[in-house]
């Protein structure tokens, strides 16, 4: 899972060609890997990217939730998203990075940090160029794929963090989302 | 302009309020016995609010605590004696005044009903007395030796008695009620047009007051039932804005007041001038309208608390910022040239560092520590009008009113001690009658003391009373099923009992001098402050309620423990003791229920690595450490693998970003970046409990 051959793409597609398709607004996303596979999640919900860090257990939450974080002063949940996915479990390395993600929670905004094997790219997106998912996609719940986005030669799963995080980590209403 | 006004207003609520309690205060020491400096000051401050109350519009409350004031003028020349019953009267007129105030604050009407009714009483007590007659002895009082130090402007007056005489500042504008007759607009006349000729004579303020308006399926839209308050900010002579209502004049009421400038209370220079005479005394605009709410922000802001704080304490830190700068100075040199023979001077400047850190840190946290006192103030006007009410006798002693605790704490504590107090005077103290007959002095003591213990505060209520009943509330908790028939209880275990929610009502064990209302409710309260409460009582001398509080809710004072790899805070307060058991003092019941015998009593084992799913260094009691927990009157025994440091830590909440979790209080930042969970020790034993699926309500 390095990230070694997903960068070569450089696919920052400024606006997409073609000015017929132009009624879909481009929209960047952050790439990252997952047990080989790579996602995206809209790069709005991203605050920062940082490295692994020591995590402290929570007593009683489910398994994919790894404990909390200090994120300078805050308390910060850390979702281990192989977990999630019911993917293998990986050790964490030098390359396993935390997304931190916030996201609008019925009680105000949360930030919560999500492990992944590595991050990859920002893409620009445009609307047109991303299809909706098909019934069935691996390891996802399609609950949480919002679409595939078509890259060059490549798949990328674009995936609903906020929906994702309210519904299982914080176990709020998937209205929410 | 409109964002300031509201500042000033605030500040004048601020003071008013404050003026508020020292005058209650005040008159709680006259009862001892006449002071003419306790007098002066009661009389300043009435003055004060008066002269406020008058600028900033507040005619109900300048009006009745005119009537106030005179009477005090009356007491503090000499002309007139002071007697309880004016003093009752007084106290009285204190609360009314501090309503209107605060219903002014608020921004609703402000009712009359209770100032109607003091006013009568106000005009009896006057009436009383045989000087020629009130309100010229008040014209001959000289002004006040020390004219109140700063009304936030100078009272606009509008008194029907012209008597106040004090020096009057340069007029500054004019304050006018224009009500209308609702024929206003048929004949052909347009208020818009008045204010505008007005502002062409000097900046204006318009409020519309509303409260004549009826509901809109009843509007009659030819009519007109506003009427306005209007500020004009300019020394205009009245002829000139009297030729501006010119044309409305006989159809309306209008009223005019001068504004003056500082310079102590005035007269008006012009006399007020009434045009259709009535004045509009009871309800002219309600006090919203006076100061209209133009801006929602400031509206909001009012509730936003705010803090006063004592300047040395800015001022302390201050200095401490600048130490932390000059520290932060001699570090930087480091960073750019480092030789080893450094180590030294770093280390130093380290040190330096750290004490600065702790300085400032424990500086900020008294910015938000106030003295109990503000607590406590309450308690002498209390214990006063209850004592009066129930027909006893006591004597109320403060102590350690300076000690300071956390702004968070000090509010939220009140209610409770208010319950505490009020019990104490109702079930503890007996009837003098009694009293005499048990051989006590007639009077009885009530103590509210508070100090410093440890990292907490400690709040004692302490009445020398008839005591508990231990046997009463036993039988009582027997019949009610709260406790086995057979069951062998501590004396702390019964007292605790009136604390069980139900239990407390006031029939249950009045009578008997026991306890009771709503004593649940104080120890939840105090509990969910991180504090716990203790009863002591003996037998016909009296009970002492302890309660022990935290100083401060953003710091904790914990200790740290290791259970296999993982770290908890438990707070220090909900510790008893920890003991290293031996295998003798530990017992099973039913094959599961873990008991350890602690002194006298069975305490339930809580086992933190199987409540939490943590792997301990051993599953053998006897390897680990007890550690003795109380809250909410139960007490358990924790096993933990070690204890670590004991330490303050900075609460920080687990929800904010995720859940809240059972057993848990919130989280920690050690000093290595990681994150400690801090144990919430009542819910640790209710989550314990449930598991147990076994009722052990009271096991002490």
């Amino acid at each position: 899972m390095s990230n070694s051959d997903g960068n070569t793409g450089n696919l920052v597609q400024s606006p997409p060609p073609g000015g017929a398709k132009a009624q879909g607004a481009s929209h960047q996303y952050l790439s990252f890997f997952l047990g080989g596979e790579e996602y995206a999640t809209d790069i709005l919900t991203v605050q920062e990217i940082k490295g692994w860090d020591t995590v402290t257990r929570v007593p009683y939450s489910p398994d994919y939730v790894l404990g909390v974080i200090n994120l300078r002063g805050a308390i910060v949940p850390v979702v281990d998203l192989r977990v999630r996915f019911a993917l293998e479990k990986a050790e964490f390395d030098a390359a396993t990075v935390i997304i931190v993600v916030h996201v609008a929670g019925t009680r105000g905004n949360r930030i919560v940090g999500i492990v992944v094997d590595a991050v990859s790219d920002v893409y620009s997106v445009g609307a047109d160029k991303i299809q909706p998912p098909p019934d069935v996609i691996g390891a996802v719940d399609h609950l949480f794929v919002v679409g595939l986005a078509s890259l060059d030669d490549k798949l990328v799963m674009i995936l609903d963090i906020e929906r994702l995080i309210l519904s299982s980590v914080l176990g709020e209403a998937q209205a929410a989302a | 302009m409109d964002m300031e006004m509201e500042e000033i207003l605030n500040l004048f609520f601020e003071e008013s309020l404050e003026g508020l309690d020292t005058m209650e205060s005040g008159l709680l020491t006259l009862e001892d016995g006449a002071d003419r400096e306790t007098i002066n000051t009661i009389f300043r401050a009435a003055h004060s609010i008066k002269g406020g109350a008058g600028t900033f519009g507040f005619m109900e409350i300048s009006q009745f605590t005119h009537s106030v004031e005179t009477l005090l003028d009356e007491m503090r020349n000499g002309t007139r004696g002071i007697t309880p019953d004016a003093i009752q009267v007084l106290l009285q007129s204190v609360d009314v005044i501090r309503e209107m105030t605060q219903s002014a604050q608020a921004k609703t009407p402000i009712v009359m009903t209770g100032a109607n009714a003091l006013s009568g009483e106000l005009a009896r007590i006057l009436a009383q007395k045989s000087v020629p007659a009130p309100a010229t002895g008040q014209a001959a009082a000289p002004p006040p030796p020390n004219p109140s130090p700063a009304p936030p402007a100078a009272a606009a007056k509008r008194d029907p008695a012209p008597t106040d005489a004090a020096p009057t500042g340069p007029l500054e504008g004019w304050r006018i009620v224009f009500t209308p007759d609702t024929s206003l607009f048929k004949t052909c006349n347009d208020p818009l047009r008045i204010f505008e000729e007005l502002t062409n004579l000097a900046p204006l303020e318009v409020t519309a007051n509303i409260d004549a308006m009826p509901a809109f399926g009843d509007l009659d839209p030819t009519q007109c039932h506003l009427s306005w308050t209007l500020l004009l900010r300019g020394a205009i002579e009245h002829s000139r804005i009297a030729e501006v209502f010119d044309w409305v004049d006989a159809s309306s009421k209008i009223e005019y007041e001068p504004i003056h400038g500082t310079g102590g209370s005035g007269a008006p220079v012009d006399r007020p001038i009434a045009e259709n005479a009535k004045p509009v005394a009871p309800r002219p605009t309600p006090a919203a309208d006076a100061h209209p709410p133009v801006s929602t922000a400031a509206k909001s802001g009012g509730e936003a608390g705010s803090l006063r704080v004592a300047t040395e304490k800015v001022d302390a830190l201050i200095n401490l910022v600048g130490e932390l700068v000059i520290t932060q100075s001699m570090l930087g040199r480091f960073a750019e040239k480092y030789e080893p023979s450094d180590i030294e001077a770093l280390r130093r400047s380290l040190a330096q560092l750290t004490r600065n850190t702790r300085e400032l840190q424990e500086s900020v946290m008294q910015i938000r520590m106030l003295p109990i006192g503000f607590s406590f103030n309450r308690f002498p006007r209390l214990v006063h009008d209850l004592s009066r009410k129930l027909g006893k006798k006591v004597e109320l002693k403060l102590s350690g009113e300076n000690t300071e605790l956390d702004k968070t704490v000090l509010e939220k504590i009140g209610d409770p001690l208010v319950h505490l107090v009020r019990n104490a005077l109702d079930h503890g103290l007996e009837a003098p009658e009694s009293r005499v007959a048990a051989g006590k002095n007639e009077t009885g003591t009530l103590e509210l003391n508070a100090y410093h213990e440890g990292g907490s505060i400690i709040i004692e209520v302490k009445d020398d009373g008839a005591g508990l009943n231990k046997d009463r509330i036993l039988a009582k908790a027997r019949e009610r099923g709260l406790v086995d028939s057979d069951a062998m209880l501590t004396d702390e275990a019964i007292y605790n009992l009136i604390f069980v929610a139900g239990f407390s009502t006031a029939e249950t064990v009045s009578d008997v001098s026991g306890r009771g209302v709503g004593m649940d409710v104080v120890r939840r309260n105090i509990n969910d402050l991180g504090g716990h409460v203790q009863i002591f009582s003996v037998k016909g001398k009296g009970s002492t309620i302890r309660i022990r509080l935290p100083l401060t809710l953003a710091i904790l004072e914990g200790q740290v423990l290791r259970v296999g790899k993982e770290i908890y805070v438990a707070s220090l307060v909900s510790i008893i003791e920890t003991v290293q058991s031996t295998r003798a003092s530990l017992s099973c019941v039913a094959g599961r229920t873990e008991l350890f015998k602690h002194r006298t009593d069975y305490l339930p084992i809580i086992r933190l690595h199987d409540l939490f799913g943590i792997e301990p260094d051993s599953r053998e009691i006897s390897d680990g450490l007890l550690v003795v927990l109380e809250a909410d009157g139960r007490r358990v025994a924790m096993l933990v693998d070690e204890l670590l440091a004991q330490q303050q830590v900075v609460i920080k909440s687990l929800e904010t970003n995720f859940k809240q979790v059972p057993g848990l209080a919130g989280a920690t930042i050690h000093g290595d970046g990681t994150v400690a969970l801090i144990l919430d020790v009542p819910g640790l034993i209710r989550t314990f409990l449930e598991r147990q699926g076994m009722n052990m309500g009271r096991a002490a």
